[in-house]
């Protein structure tokens, strides 16, 4: 099925081509205008999207041509229910990415445009690919752009962070392209859907599973491995940081899905608990951590492991109601902490520190930006009303599904947010105000507004009309789980657990329900 | 029969001509340093092999063969020999020696290699491999006040002597086991240990020779210190074209497909040669010397494929060739247009070098993303053919030995990188390259991202080509 316009092939080449004329614009103002303009084609340029078929599973708006035809490697591209939202997010971000950095960034402007143009680029490529050669080439690409975002105009600590992200992030993936090799030889092809819909042994399952589930584990970040995420969202510039929370973190937990959940149902029910394990682990050391933090980026950046954690905790229950609060969740995580970063880019432009000390009290001053701060915070915390409150909601409900003691260890997480959260919700507002000069500080100006405004609106939209982002995914999240479903019957010892499982799922159907009536 | 049909080969009697223009102004005076003609001539060269390809015949009593690979080795060498001797043509550290007599023993190397694509027999072999390797010798000393060049050319001449030795060594089993010298003969015959014993170890010992130039664990020690030694523009032609003659020879021989012990030792000189490699380089300053150990590590990775054998693995080693080719020239081309006076470059003196000349730390990234392997370059798209066959034919733990050796890598590489893009805390000296030394620089770099993006015309060309050579 090829369609007649290749929107998706256009989306990915157009920020490419735009890269290459801003290398020609020698005005700096002139490169933020025509950046910004480029952001906003691509808008436009997405905009056929919109056709997207609901409720159905299959790919859509697929192109597909010949590449390499040796190794059988094609140009493949097609978007399901689940990369369609990343794509919207990625595509909706970029024109705020441009916006927040007006002022922020100083040197090498021009590059700086370029490095997020080639960023978006690789972004949508990876959400689209529908070759597992294709994915794993725009995988690697974006380590190059983000790398020079840290290494160039990133803090004083911007060497170390960019070397310990690039590095690994790379280490991480190199098991991924010997799984992508091993699945070729396995299966003859590097087609995605090809490769799902086969069936593998499950020793080789097993295998591939980890090498790949160390990759995006490293990406997400997930507990063990998340030790570059600070560094690279503290050293990073305000747009690096919302390019690096809001889009790349979700490529490891969309490859969960597309990959680990679809190519190895049967090993994702067997190491099941353990990324379950793991993920608790995340919600709960992330929350900890972010509660001693003084700088605010790093506590946002330990805050993103524990959201992060919530989403694996939903992708790894494997159930309809925690996948789909995992993706949802994917998105209200890049547009919540997309938008505290960018708050914090904010305040250091005032400030030039991100300490929480030395922005206490600004309430009286800056109330709309305490304001936006606030929303932002609520939303953080999955306040009721907000977009993460139904992502954490739903992701909750699927874990109690799934077992009640996973539930009850999860929900601490949730209170923690609360926690930490709150501490810097109440000092940044009515701390007592240490730096004098805070009463100089201008409010948001005009191109602030322009940002954070569209984001708070969609923060309030998501959180109280969740049923048309939820109505993209259903079909094709469904279609995921029933690859789980038709291997979860393997083994006696599994069919044992298998049977208590449903049990538990009859039990919390009621809940279910009463949930959706509410909704 | 003798066979003898000159429009065969034309390429190799460009060369000749060539040599004889060289020798003419090497022992004039008057002539001696009006050498700007020689890379174009070499480029010349490229196009005459371009056109001489798609021929095959057998000839010299059968111990000459005109075929796919051939053709393709020699437009390669060609093509390579344009690029060095392009590079060598400001070389500074001569000093007042003899400029042609300089080229003459670059394009006297490179005849040796142009014979070695095409010699299918395993005297013939031998007498071109010494012919490329004793022009090698002589060139590599040729670096004005420079005892580092000597030591390293001795090291070179006295390795190379003893693995060639060994190498006729091991011609004598082969004789022995299976009384011929005619690839296409012993490419019929059984290679298993149990079958015949003695001829297996001959191959071993034969095709050690041509290990030790691709600088393959463990005949590893001199690439180091000869790169560090030879000048940078000696550097580049000894780091580049005397491993395609290794990788054309060797990939025949593999063609055999001898016996697993044979392979099973490769395989770990392979791994071996990978790691070693890459961790000696984690800590190099010199940038010649880093690449030296970097060298190390993809002859490991050219072995993946050779290992693999059957025509995809063949074809992905011949392709890495190439793609090794393209990368370490321009990797060179920067050091060599970077270095005033011609001395060694150090991995400081990248400092700030995207603030003096954007074009070089661009052509600089691109080079060191294609040697650790990244995407959309030729170095991802030629491992990912490797690590296909090697994977293929079931050598798991070698593919995984090699991708973790990527993040191994990725270290030095990408320092190199980040030295060029960040630290502008120095000021750079003015660097000044010539718009000719800048556009070919440029050219450099899209060869290598066109032979990463659209790999597939050569792919198959070569695909085909060594599905010809296994049986």
């Amino acid at each position: 099925m090829n369609s007649s316009w290749p929107v998706l092939s256009t989306l990915i080449f157009f920020p490419l081509v735009a890269s290459v004329l801003l290398v020609f614009v020698r005005k700096d103002l002139a490169v933020r205008q025509v950046s910004l303009a480029v952001a906003f084609i691509e808008i436009l340029l997405a905009l056929p999207l919109l056709k997207f078929k609901l409720g159905h599973a299959d790919f859509q708006f697929v192109e597909l041509h010949q590449w390499i035809p040796h190794w059988n490697i094609n140009y493949h591209l097609g978007v399901d229910g689940i990369s369609f939202l990343m794509i919207l997010l990625t595509v909706f971000l970029l024109p705020f990415c441009v916006l927040c950095s007006w002022s922020y960034i100083g040197q090498r402007i021009k590059e700086f445009h370029i490095c997020m143009m080639l960023m978006t680029s690789a972004c949508i490529g990876v959400f689209v690919a529908l070759d597992f050669v294709l994915f794993y080439i725009f995988w690697e690409i974006m380590l190059i752009p983000m790398f020079l975002l840290i290494a160039v105009w990133g803090g004083p600590e911007r060497k170390y962070a960019s070397l310990k992200f690039f590095i690994y992030t790379l280490a991480g993936s190199t098991l991924l392209l010997v799984a992508i090799v091993a699945f070729y030889v396995a299966g003859g092809t590097f087609s995605i859907p090809e490769l799902i819909a086969q069936d593998f042994s499950f020793k080789f399952q097993a295998w591939t599973f980890l090498a790949m589930a160390l990759a995006f584990a490293i990406k997400v970040p997930m507990f063990p491995f998340h030790t570059w995420l600070p560094a690279a969202h503290v050293q990073a510039p305000t747009a690096g940081s919302v390019l690096l929370a809001s889009v790349l973190l979700k490529m490891g937990t969309y490859g969960f899905i597309r990959f680990c959940l679809s190519m190895t149902p049967e090993a994702s029910v067997y190491f099941a608990p353990l990324m379950i394990g793991i993920s608790i682990a995340s919600i709960i050391y992330g929350g900890l951590v972010a509660l001693g933090q003084n700088d605010m980026k790093k506590l946002i950046a330990y805050s993103s492991v524990a959201h992060m954690g919530f989403v694996t905790l939903g992708i790894f229950v494997l159930n309809v109601r925690g996948l789909e609060g995992a993706v949802i969740q994917m998105i209200n995580h890049g547009i919540t902490t997309g938008a505290l970063f960018m708050l914090v880019g904010a305040i250091y432009e005032r400030s030039h520190s991100r300490e929480i000390k030395d922005n206490m009290g600004i309430a009286k001053f800056l109330p709309a930006y305490i304001f936006f701060f606030g929303l932002f915070s609520l939303s953080s915390l999955a306040f009721p009303g907000t977009n993460s409150f139904v992502g954490e909601a739903l992701v909750l409900i699927g874990a109690f599904e799934h077992s009640l003691i996973i539930g009850l260890l999860a929900v601490p997480g949730a209170l923690l947010a609360a926690a930490y959260m709150l501490r810097l919700l109440q000092k940044l507002a009515y701390g007592e105000p240490v730096v004098e000069k805070a009463k100089e500080w201008k409010d948001l100006n005009f191109r602030e507004w322009a940002y954070l405004l569209p984001l708070g609106v969609l923060v309030l939209y998501i959180g109280l009309a969740p049923t048309l982002a939820l109505k993209t995914m259903t079909a094709s999240i469904e279609k995921v789980l029933g690859y789980i479903e038709n291997n979860e019957v393997v083994t006696d010892n599994e069919r044992q657990d298998l049977s208590s499982f449903l049990e538990q799922r009859q039990l919390s159907l009621k809940d279910q329900n009463e949930e959706s009536e509410a909704d | 029969m003798l066979n003898f049909n000159p429009q065969l080969i034309i390429p190799e009697l460009y060369m000749v001509g060539l040599l004889c223009i060289l020798f003419v102004q090497s022992i004039s005076d008057k002539l001696k340093d009006k050498i700007h003609w020689v890379p174009y001539a070499a480029f010349a060269g490229a196009f005459i092999a371009l056109f001489s390809s798609g021929q095959s015949d057998i000839m010299f009593y059968n111990s000459y063969k005109i075929d796919g690979l051939s053709q393709f080795f020699k437009f390669v060498i060609f093509l390579g020999l344009a690029i060095c001797s392009a590079n060598a043509i400001r070389n500074r550290s001569l000093g007042k020696a003899n400029h042609a007599d300089y080229f003459f023993f670059m394009f006297m190397s490179s005849f040796g290699l142009l014979l070695l694509s095409s010699t299918v027999e395993l005297f013939t072999i031998y007498i071109s491999l010494e012919l490329a390797s004793y022009s090698l010798y002589i060139l590599l000393p040729l670096r004005n006040n420079d005892p580092r060049a000597v030591e390293g050319a001795i090291k070179y001449a006295l390795f190379g002597a003893v693995a060639t030795a060994i190498g006729l060594y091991g011609i004598s089993y082969i004789i022995a086991g299976h009384h011929t010298t005619y690839i296409h003969e012993l490419a019929t015959m059984g290679w298993s240990f149990s079958e015949n014993p003695m001829a297996l170890v001959g191959l071993g010992m034969f095709l050690l020779a041509f290990v030790y130039k691709l600088a393959l664990f463990p005949f590893h020690f001199w690439a180091a210190d000869v790169y560090q030694g030879a000048s940078n523009e000696t550097a580049a032609f000894a780091a580049t074209l005397p491993k395609l003659g290794a990788i054309v020879i060797l990939v025949r021989l593999m063609a055999f497909a001898p016996g697993v012990e044979v392979k099973t030792l490769l395989a770990i000189f392979a791994a071996l040669s990978m790691t070693i490699g890459n961790l000696a380089a984690l800590n190099q300053k010199d940038i010649k010397r880093l690449l030296g150990y970097s060298s190390v590590s993809h002859a490991g990775f050219i072995m993946l494929g050779l290992v693999a054998g059957g025509s995809y693995g063949l074809a992905a080693a011949s392709y890495y060739g190439l793609v090794y080719m393209i990368m370490n020239l321009t990797i060179f081309w920067v050091i060599t247009k970077l270095s005033d006076s011609g001395r060694n470059v150090y991995v400081s003196d990248l400092r700030g070098l995207y603030k003096s000349s954007p074009i070089m730390a661009f052509v600089l990234a691109v080079a060191a993303f294609a040697l650790v392997g990244l995407p959309p370059t030729a170095g991802f798209t030629g491992k990912l053919f490797l690590l296909n066959s090697a994977w293929g034919e079931g050598f798991y733990w070698l593919v995984i030995v090699a991708a973790l050796n990527t993040a191994l890598a990725i270290y030095y590489y990408l320092n190199l990188v980040r030295h060029a893009y960040t630290l502008d805390e120095v000021v750079p000296a003015k660097i000044i390259i010539s718009p000719a030394g800048k556009s070919i620089a440029l050219a450099l770099a899209l060869g290598v991202l066109y032979l990463g993006i659209l790999p597939h015309n050569i792919f198959s060309l070569l695909v085909r080509a060594s599905s010809y050579l296994t049986f």
